[in-house]
């Protein structure tokens, strides 16, 4: 039938043929072209520190790159960094978690019912306006110097993020999707949990990052002010060298808590341009 | 809220479009339509809606009555602001009209737009099926139906394929799968081929009128395409804008298949245009 081979000529012509597998050399072209970025900056890095060092300038605590990366390689060596990195990011993850638990329900309730909204809309703004290190005094009045006090912060610092990204999410739904989705019959619940989640899920996984970076603040943070009795986590062994005047180990520590944020953030990235690939919002040629 | 009669000004008469051959004028306004003795798939009695309140009360649609017969397809056109979409979207029972009747005797309604407005989460197959299971299609035939839909709209091989990596046309083929899962007897068409290009849009013509026969739907689709008009429709219903009203409606005779490009198809689409004119320049535009 004409209208048959028609349709499928100009089918053809508009969908192409899809890009084949990647051969290994463009896998490995791929990689450099993400790496080299990266390994430039931290080259960067090193030298802007190393032109310091050697200008003089607080010559009696200020150490070298070829002093402290040495301390770093002895340090890895040494199962106490490893301890406090696995203390550090279990609480990381246990108040991460219950900041994901409390802004997704608060972001649903306050989403879904309008009285809710105009109670707490701006309240969640607000708090996410708030340095968290300001509920610590608040905190430890409340539960004395401990995990429990840091987790209350990282809830209070990471929910409202989440709560706004999931309340974004569903305030930008399409209404031409809503139409849609009305003329098929759903409706209620069944209306949000086959549209409006599935709708807001871009804007709710930048609310998960945005919680993540607030709540890993509030925790590093928290290690630094509660003095907690137990394994010290990274923020305890920053205050510890910092008590000895430890330059080196100071600044160990700090390129251990920045290359978990750089390792973490890689993780969020990835699971956005996931997301974003799935619904063809990426640009193609920037994609490729 | 109800408007009493009263508030409704009547329907404005209009000098009736003289008669000009390939087409007869079947009426100014009013419920008629070429049922005969088919039963009315659709009734809107006097219907009128208004939006605000006040002095941003914008009257969108007054006192319009028409009816389309079970298996008629029907187009209405009208310059932009005639409340076309407003129709739609209280045949389809998405809005309410403010004062009249609108009766689709509890047929299924589905609903096409200009965009093809799928879920962009979803593949074309997982689009199709989930308007199935809104329908309470359980499980098991949910697979097949789906399948067999997208071999309506000739898309088997594509069930795979997410919204982003099929071409306009191809959506909106998907779009009217998904619209056909519905089970729907009556189908209502707000533009949905205005974003296509030329071609791609005469091809799903033919398709349209094909399925439309298999299926025996009842259409009554939306455009401002009067030579869209004058190819699909068995009846062409023309609407006054700000408010819409219905100023004119036509019978188009049908000799075997129509094409876009055909005379007859040209002649009434000509006669179509000259009756939008004239409304259009009433306005003074």
């Amino acid at each position: 039938m004409a209208t048959d081979q028609a349709l499928h000529g100009l089918d053809n012509l508009e969908v192409g043929s899809g890009a084949g597998g990647a051969s290994s050399g463009r896998a490995a072209r791929k990689i450099w072209a993400a790496a080299w970025p990266k390994l430039l900056a931290i080259v960067l890095v090193l030298v802007v520190w190393q032109v310091v060092h050697l200008t003089g300038w607080k010559k009696l605590v200020l150490k070298g790159p070829g002093d402290v990366l040495p301390d770093l390689w002895r340090m890895a060596h040494h199962a106490l960094i490893w301890q406090a990195i696995g203390v550090t990011m279990q609480r990381a993850a246990l108040g991460y978690v219950l900041a994901v638990i409390f802004g997704t329900v608060i972001g649903l309730l306050v989403a879904r019912i309008p009285p809710l909204r105009a109670a707490l809309g701006s309240i969640i703004t607000g708090l996410q306006t708030m340095p968290s290190i300001a509920w610590y005094p608040f905190a430890i009045i409340l539960f004395t110097a401990g995990t429990d006090a840091i987790l209350f912060v990282m809830i209070m610092g990471g929910a409202p993020a989440i709560a706004n990204g999931l309340i974004t999410g569903v305030d930008y739904t399409p209404p031409i999707l809503l139409r849609a989705g009305r003329t098929m019959g759903l409706r209620g619940l069944t209306l949000y949990r086959y549209l409006v989640l599935p709708a807001s899920l871009p804007a709710y996984v930048a609310g998960l990052k945005q919680g993540w970076a607030f709540a890993w603040r509030s925790l590093i943070a928290g290690e630094l002010i509660v003095s907690i009795i137990g394994p010290p986590g990274l923020g305890v062994l920053l205050n510890t060298d910092e008590s000895n005047l430890d330059f080196s180990g100071t600044t160990s520590v700090i390129i251990v808590l920045l290359i978990i944020g750089i390792v973490v953030d890689m993780i969020f990235t990835q699971a956005d341009l996931a997301v974003r690939r799935r619904r063809g919002l990426l640009d193609p040629a920037a994609a490729s | 809220m109800r408007l009493s009669n009263e508030q409704v000004t009547p329907p404005a008469s209009q000098p009736g479009a003289s008669a000009l051959p390939g087409a007869r004028l079947a009426s100014e306004t009013g419920i008629t339509g070429r049922a005969g003795d088919r039963s009315i798939a659709v009734r809107l009695t006097e219907v009128s809606k208004t939006y605000g309140t006040g002095s941003s009360r914008l009257l969108a649609l007054d006192g319009v009555s028409l009816t389309v017969a079970d298996g008629e397809f029907v187009c209405i056109i009208g310059a932009s602001g005639c409340g076309k979409s407003t129709l739609l979207n209280l045949v389809a029972g998405l809005d309410e009209s403010s004062g009249g009747q609108v009766d689709t005797g509890g047929r299924r309604v589905g609903l096409m737009f200009q965009e093809p407005a799928l879920f962009p989460w979803l593949t074309a197959g997982r689009n199709v099926e989930l308007a199935l299971r809104a329908q309470g299609v359980p499980r098991a035939a949910r697979r097949e139906q789906t399948r067999e839909l997208l071999e309506t709209v000739r898309l088997g091989g594509f069930a795979d394929k997410r919204p982003h990596e099929l071409s306009g046309g191809m959506r909106q083929r998907v779009a009217m799968a998904r619209a056909l899962a519905l089970h729907a007897d009556v189908l209502l068409m707000d533009e949905p081929f205005g974003a296509l290009d030329a071609m791609t849009r005469d091809l799903l013509h033919d398709e349209l009128e094909r399925i439309c026969a298999e299926r025996t739907l009842t259409v009554l689709f939306v455009t401002h395409n009067v030579r869209e008009a004058a190819r699909l429709g068995d009846r062409v219903i023309v609407l006054s804008s700000r408010p819409g009203r219905v100023i004119a409606e036509y019978d188009v005779p049908r000799h075997g298949a129509r094409r876009i490009d055909s005379a007859e198809v040209a002649r009434m689409a000509g006669q179509l245009t000259d009756r939008l004119r004239e409304e259009m320049g009433r306005h003074g535009n």
